[in-house]
Formats: structure tokens, sequence, C-alpha cells
């Protein structure tokens, strides 16, 4: 095993636990770690450190870098920068990950700059393989494929970092899938002086307020989503929306086009730019499916589809097509519900 | 005291309409295939520069945009709102560059801008959504960055910012100068100013006005406000290695366009109330709901 050029994942820690996109981070880390041959590492940096690695341990993390200080909790982009590019410079890594969180994408492109390393932002895969650069004449072995959308959503790239290191890529929570991969794994805890890693001068932001308020919206680990585009029209339509989920014990999700234009809040956006889901039933109601929507939803289970338009886009991926006005559909699946369910 | 703010912002194609025909080969984009918008959180950081003119009379707004000789519109846009001047900053071996050679060529501008307070941008531009350049900025220039910024306000050689996180919100203070991006969710720009837009209408760059014709030529020569900088490689003493495609680290290896994998969807008529009922009744009997 070698100490250098391995796979790391920054882990964001908040109020004694790992975020969830970390996690998943670790997961996907720990089977590219796999192909590549190399170890999987995990950062942490935080004020109350004690025993977090075991929260990291069972997704197969072979070493555990801590930073423990009080100055590196709450998150602020200047020493956690000082930190995360000290250490890289000292091992190296091949490759980096990081959430696509507010964190993860202001930490990120600092980061990146500083080791002048390239870096993509919300990948929504992440392989290993060769690349020729055509013009050079040069092969490249085990690169990271950093997929993801562009463009609105209407196009995939790959993007690949042939002869910067490490390679970087963000990742939004719930893209990737959270899974245990040995319980009993064990690895190797490194601390590591915040002295020698923090840079004096970096400690100019001072945090005088935080409001953090838990989420009422838990669209990620809902079953059922019935979620709202541009075709509802109005903020009170969307009062409907919310009528239909409660009944069914579901969440309120919204398109980009209905979150824009100031139909619901930004926390219920599903696609690119918002969540990714998964959930057991999907009902889209006046969506046309902007492809950067379909990519944070394809994967449901069941998805409803009703529209006006018998040829919205959304409905080529659609199990059920009702064509018809929400505002008339709605209220009727209500009534159905409530009369044949127990 | 009055403030220099500098307002990052970046002509855009419009995204939502994208045809056929706007990709080249190499996988990078044809932006004159499309048309051409002021990016929608530079708007709103435009706005934030704009309320901090006007708590701090005497401050000075210049605006900075890298991208196609067109993207004077982005000065011309500013200047109708309540900017003072603009920089565009333009030419052909700047192209295809990703963030980091992009934050580099912006980063070596400012440092020929003169002295600033504030530098603010929007968050992320919508073709790329990428959140990367504003950050990368302040690192090229050793500077302090707050991000998702929904207000700016500066006293005492301090700017206090409130920013928008993922449960809520954080307040910070930071000395100056120092980078700040937008939020789309902080206030939209006000409208152009009928005024301004009178004043502002024959501001062009020295390219633009070699296109007037002459009595137009010697109008601009006479009010110097109507001058907008063109700066290429050589007026920002750009480095050829760390600009454009050879200064980008991460290359395109393939673009592939989005296809889902079409379904056979059961139709059905919503005037039909008892296909209506069937459908709940299916969904309750496979126990997806109820």
């Amino acid at each position: 095993m070698e100490d250098k050029n391995n796979l790391i994942v920054y882990c964001e820690y908040d109020e004694g636990r790992i975020a969830d996109v970390s996690l998943e981070l670790l997961t996907k880390g720990r089977q590219l770690a796999t192909r590549l041959g190399c170890r999987l590492e995990a950062l942490v940096l935080g004020d109350k450190l004690e025993g977090i690695e075991q929260e990291l341990f069972p997704y197969g993390v072979d070493v555990v870098y801590k930073v423990q200080d009080d100055r590196l909790f709450p998150y602020t982009s200047l020493p956690h920068s000082s930190v995360v590019t000290t250490l890289f410079k000292e091992i190296e890594p091949q490759v980096c990950l990081m959430g696509a969180t507010t964190i993860g994408r202001d930490l990120g492109p600092r980061v990146s700059s500083c080791l002048h390393s390239g870096l993509t932002a919300d990948c929504t895969s992440l392989e290993i393989g060769d690349h020729t650069d055509a013009v050079k004449g040069k092969e490249y072995k085990d690169l990271l494929y950093q997929i993801r959308p562009a463009f609105g959503g209407n196009i995939v790239a790959t993007i690949v970092n042939p002869e910067c290191r490490p390679q970087m890529a963000t990742v939004r929570e719930g893209v990737m899938k959270k899974e245990i991969f040995d319980a009993d794994y064990k690895g190797e805890v490194i601390n590591l002086d915040p002295d020698k890693y923090i840079d004096p001068a970096s400690l100019v932001v001072k945090i005088i307020d935080r409001e953090i308020e838990q989420s009422k919206v838990n669209i990620k680990n809902a079953h059922i989503i019935v979620a709202g585009g541009y075709g509802m029209g109005s903020k009170e339509n969307f009062d409907m929306l919310h009528e239909l989920a409660d009944v069914l014990g579901g969440e309120v999700g919204a398109s980009r086009a209905a979150v824009d234009a100031g139909f619901t809040d930004h926390d219920r956006q599903i696609g690119q730019t918002g969540v990714t889901v998964r959930p057991k039933l999907y009902i889209a109601c006046g969506i046309s499916g902007q492809i950067q929507h379909i990519a944070g939803m394809n994967e449901s289970s069941i998805i409803i589809s009703i529209n006006t338009d018998p040829d919205a886009p959304i409905n080529a991926i659609a199990d059920y097509v009702i064509t018809g006005a929400v505002e008339d559909v709605i209220p009727r699946l209500i009534k159905h519900y409530k009369k044949n369910s127990k | 005291m009055g403030l220099r703010i500098i307002v990052l912002a970046k002509q855009v194609p419009d995204t939502r309409n994208v045809g056929k025909d706007a990709m080249k080969e190499d996988g990078t984009i044809n932006r004159a295939a499309l048309p051409a918008i002021f990016n929608p959180e530079d708007l709103n950081a435009l706005e934030q520069a704009l309320q901090l003119k006007d708590a701090h009379p005497g401050s000075t707004i210049t605006l900075l945009t890298m991208g196609l000789p067109r993207s004077a519109e982005m000065v011309r846009e500013s200047l109708y709102r309540g900017g003072d001047d603009g920089v565009v900053l333009t030419d052909r071996p700047l192209g295809g560059a990703d963030t980091l050679a992009t934050s580099y060529s912006l980063a070596q501008a400012i440092r020929h801008m003169g002295e600033f307070d504030i530098i603010v941008g929007g968050r992320q531009a919508i073709d790329g959504d990428t959140a990367q350049v504003g950050p990368q900025i302040a690192e090229k220039l050793g500077l302090p960055q707050v991000t998702y910024a929904e207000s700016i306000q500066v006293a005492d050689g301090k700017a206090t910012i409130k920013r928008r996180i993922e449960r809520g919100f954080e307040t910070v203070e930071c000395p100056l100068p120092l980078v700040v991006t937008v939020n789309g969710s902080a206030d939209a720009c006000r409208p152009r100013n009928a005024r301004l837009v009178q004043k502002y209408k024959y501001a062009v760059t020295p390219s633009e006005k070699a296109a007037l014709a002459a009595d137009r030529q010697a109008l601009v020569d006479a009010r110097p406000y109507l001058a907008i900088k063109e700066w290429g490689v050589k007026e920002i003493e750009a480095d050829p290695e760390q600009i454009g495609m050879a200064g980008s680290p991460t290359k395109v290896k393939t673009i592939v366009n989005v296809a889902f994998q079409a379904k056979e969807a059961r139709r059905i008529d919503a005037a039909a109330d008892a296909e209506l009922e069937g459908l709940v009744k299916e969904l309750i009997a496979d126990h997806i709901i109820g």
C-alpha cells in the first residue's frame, strides 16, 4: 500500500455527525479505490471529532485524517482550504471527491485553484477509464471520468483531467447511493496537528450569526412525491398538491421552473440543480419534463404524469399518463382515494 | 466614503432554448448560435452593487465580463441600471477555457483595473452551473470569499454578509477587499433607468466604434463616458500557458445528447372518471399507495 496517490473524500461534519452526501461519496469512493488499487481515505475537519472514525470505517475507509480544532467549526472557506491544500501537497491524492453542497461548492474551487487541478462540479456519475489525447498522441490509464449534465441538462459531458492532480469532482446529495461496505472494516486514524495546517492569516471571516432550522422538507426520503411544475400556474394551485401529498402520506416536490416562478421553496426542487429522488411513486403535475428535471427523478418506481399536453416530454418516461387539467384531476384523485382506501 | 466595486458578469446562452446546432464538434458550445442573455444571478449581483452604491455615495461600479465582443451589451446593460463603466475581456486565445483558465484570465484583468474594495458576481452561470469562477478568482487574488450571499452591507472597512446555507442562514463579517458571490434568492435587479438609457445608448467598445458612421464616432470621442474598455491577452499580460484550452486542466472527453429510454405508458383520459378511479384502486391494490 502506498501512502500517496490515493482517493480521498472530504467529509462534511456537522454537529457531531458526518453528512449523508459524504457517506454516499465514500460508498462510491470505495468502488473506485478498489478499481484503482489504491486506498480510500477520508478527511474530517471539525471541533468534536472523538470517535468519528467509527462512523466512517464501515464504508471501507482505510485511513481517516482528522483535524480537530474549534476554529474549524462551523465551516469557513479559508481555514478549511488552508488545511486541505497543505495536506494534499503532502499526500498528493490522485482523486478528491466532495459533496456539491454549499460547503463543497465553496471549498472545491478554492482548493482546485490553489493546487492548479481540474474540478468538475455536480457530477452525476463517476467511472474509471482510459483516455487518448489525439493531439498530443498521449495515452492515459485509469483516469477519473467525471460525468455531468451541462447546458441546462441537454447534454451529458464526460470530463477528464489528464495531467493535473488531484482529479477533483463534486456530487450532489442523493445522486450516489449510501451503502455499508463492511460493518467490521477497520482502518487507521491519523490525527493532524491543527497548528501545522491552519494558516493564522486564513482566520479573517467571522461568523456572527447562524440560524439553522431542521429542514421541514424531506423529499429525498419520501416514498411518494407529488411534484408540480410551471403548468401549476400559481402558488395557490400548489396548495392542491400539498393536499394530495398529505392524503397519500407523501411530500411535495417541484421543478426548477416552478421554483423560479416562486410557486414554492427551493428546498423542494427536484432535478439536476436540486435533489435527486427515487420514490416508489412520483406524480408529476403540470411538469413538461425538461431533461434537467427528469435527470433527478427518472429512477422513480412508478411515474404518473398529469398534463393537459398529451405530448409533454415527461410522458415518454411515465407509466401512467393522465391527459387533463391538474386542477380538475387532483381533487378527483383525492376523492377516489378517500373512498377506496381503508 | 465611496466604494470601488467590480461586478463580474457573464453573457450566457439561454439554455432554456437550446437548438440542435448549438454544439461544435469538439464538444464546446457554439455560443454564437444562441440567444445571449445577462446571466440571471449576475443581475442579482449587480443589484447588490447598486444598493452598496446607494448606501455609499461616490461609489463606482465597474462591470467586468469575458466573452465574445458582443459581451459589450453586458456593460451597456449595467450602465442603463446605474453602473459607471466597464471592461470587456475578449480575445481569441482566451476561448475554450475551463473555469480555472477563466478565473486566471479574469484575475489578471482585475489586477490591471486598479484598486478596488469589493468584487461581486453571481453564484453561478446557467450555461455551466459550476459556481467555481468566483472562489477561484478569490484564491488567485489572495482574497477572502463569501459565497451564496443574499445581502451585503459595508461599514468601517468591513462587509457584513447574510448568506444562505443548506438549512438556514449565516451572517458573516469580513474585512475588505473580498469576493462575494450572490444567490438568485437575493433582491432582483432594478429595471433600466430611461434617463441612463438615453445617456449611454451610444456607449461602445473601440471595435464597435470602428463600425459606426463618422458623426457617431465623433460623438463618442466627445463624451469619454461612452468609451467601454476592450482588453485582450496583451492588455492583461496573461501567461499564454494559463489561458484558453491550453490553460485548462479539464478536458471534455465526450459529449452525448440526452435521450431517456421511453416506456410504454398507459393513457388515461381524465374525462372518464371511472378510468381515474380504476387507476387509484389499482395503486391501492399494488400497495403503491394506501
